[in-house]
């Protein structure tokens, strides 16, 4: 049963869909009692990354978190702000993130590009996997997926990276770490792709 | 390789869709939702939707319309047409669109774009600009509320203006090339390519995957949207929804 976090900045209504057409077991809620009984989470967000974290620390839920998904170890999805906030921080706000992987959120160096447009990154884009992950098991990576953001997540590990995105530079785009997963893409807004991507984070074990 | 994006441009009016010729004739296509769900089979890459009434009857976006459309779509939705606030900004974004447009309103207070891109991130804001040939010595004139309204603001100084304020992304809108399909604009494209970084897309005059492909071929990397030749075939216009993209991407 997959628990979608309420908390105030997530566009959850396509997600959701998605998982009902597929009958993925779900639900979505910012109680965190309700929040307990869920074996796996998708932590969406949208918005800029301090009132995003802000919101999130307000709702209690970071505590409900850090007890599933370090202590108990449940699985994590985080999806566009969503995983940004499983970083250290970021270059975009003051505000600490989660820290569930280790690295900090950067702004993509537009300086790289030789040609406009520069930012931001806004469109579909080919990624490159890093892993034999099996929450990318039957994707097509030169598909690819949406991307609509300015900034990335700058994994300090680079085993820490599961896919990359190329654009001025290697970008790291998905990132992996034992049951925390994050994506700076949008899954469900990825037709096929992110259809697959959504039902293999349901289905990993 | 970022791909340009092929969109797919929707007028809403009175909850249906319509398509115009020149910003007036226009022509009854379909249900929006019935629409959306044919595009997500087509897997489009973005899809534009414009309530075109919206604003010049002063009203506020139709949420629960909006909202039942967004559900349904499993590409990348931009809206446009009403927003005259960072909340409400804010709120189609929390509704699962990934970009909200401004016209009119950031035409007559700029300062609303800054606001915008405070609350929902400069990456989901854009700024559409209506735009319309004229005058002796050739140059742009920009246009609200439908090709009604003119204003003296300049075109690539606006355009300019409000990717510093903060738009993530520009589309300019042909009011002369609206409907005719006979090819975008060009040398209108070349002009704003010219003046900034941001992402660009260009609506007005695509009639087949050629002109798309000369619109990338003048300015590369692009967003190419189409209205009529997504929702029309034959020279009648009779109404079939398709999508199709230059083989080049």
């Amino acid at each position: 049963m997959i628990g979608i976090i309420e908390y105030g900045s997530g566009n959850v209504g396509a997600i959701m869909n998605i998982l009902k057409q597929r009958k993925i077991a779900h639900f979505l809620s910012g109680d965190r009692s309700e929040l307990e009984k869920a074996d796996r989470y998708i932590l969406p967000g949208v918005g800029a990354f301090d009132p995003t974290m802000e919101n999130l620390t307000k709702s209690g839920i970071v505590e409900t978190l850090n007890e599933q998904v370090l202590e108990n170890n449940k699985k994590i999805l985080g999806i566009c702000v969503g995983m940004q906030l499983l970083a250290e921080g970021s270059d975009e706000g003051d505000h600490p993130g989660l820290g569930f992987i280790k690295g900090r959120v950067r702004l993509i160096d537009a300086g790289k590009l030789n040609r406009r447009p520069h930012l931001p990154h806004m469109g579909w884009n080919d990624i490159k996997l890093t892993n034999n992950g099996s929450l990318f098991s039957g994707i097509d990576a030169e598909m690819g997926f949406y991307f609509l953001h300015s900034y990335y997540f700058d994994a300090t590990n680079p085993e820490h990276v599961s896919a990359h995105v190329t654009y001025g530079s290697d970008l790291p785009c998905a990132v992996e770490r034992d049951n925390v997963f994050g994506m700076q893409f949008h899954p469900e807004k990825s037709h096929s792709n992110g259809t697959r991507l959504l039902q293999n984070f349901a289905e990993i074990v | 390789m970022l791909r340009s994006r092929i969109i797919p441009s929707l007028l809403m009016r009175d909850k249906g869709l319509v398509k115009t010729r020149q910003f007036g004739d226009d022509k009854y296509v379909g249900d929006p939702i019935n629409a959306v769900k044919i595009f997500n089979e087509k897997e489009v890459d973005e899809l534009a939707i414009f309530d075109i009434d919206a604003t010049v009857k002063g009203e506020t976006p139709d949420y629960a319309h909006l909202k039942s459309i967004a559900v349904e779509s499993r590409m990348p939705l931009c809206y446009g047409g009403g927003i005259t606030s960072a909340k409400v900004a804010a709120e189609i974004i929390a509704m699962g669109y990934e970009k909200v447009s401004i016209s009119a309103a950031a035409l007559e207070r700029p300062e609303l774009i800054r606001e915008m891109a405070d609350a929902v991130g400069r990456q989901s804001v854009v700024v559409t600009v209506d735009v319309k040939k004229g005058g002796l010595f050739g140059g742009y004139s920009i246009y609200s509320h439908n090709g009604k309204q003119k204003h003296k603001a300049k075109l690539l100084d606006f355009v300019a203006q409000a990717v510093e304020l903060g738009a993530g992304e520009i589309v300019i809108n042909s009011i002369d090339r609206d409907g005719m399909m006979n090819g975008y604009d060009l040398e209108l494209a070349k002009s704003v390519r010219d003046k900034v970084n941001t992402p660009l897309t260009f609506l007005g005059g695509a009639g087949s995957v050629e002109d798309m492909s000369d619109l990338i071929d003048t300015v590369g990397i692009v967003g190419a949207a189409a209205g009529s030749m997504f929702v029309f075939k034959g020279t009648y216009r009779a109404v079939l929804i398709t999508y199709a993209r230059p083989s080049s991407i």
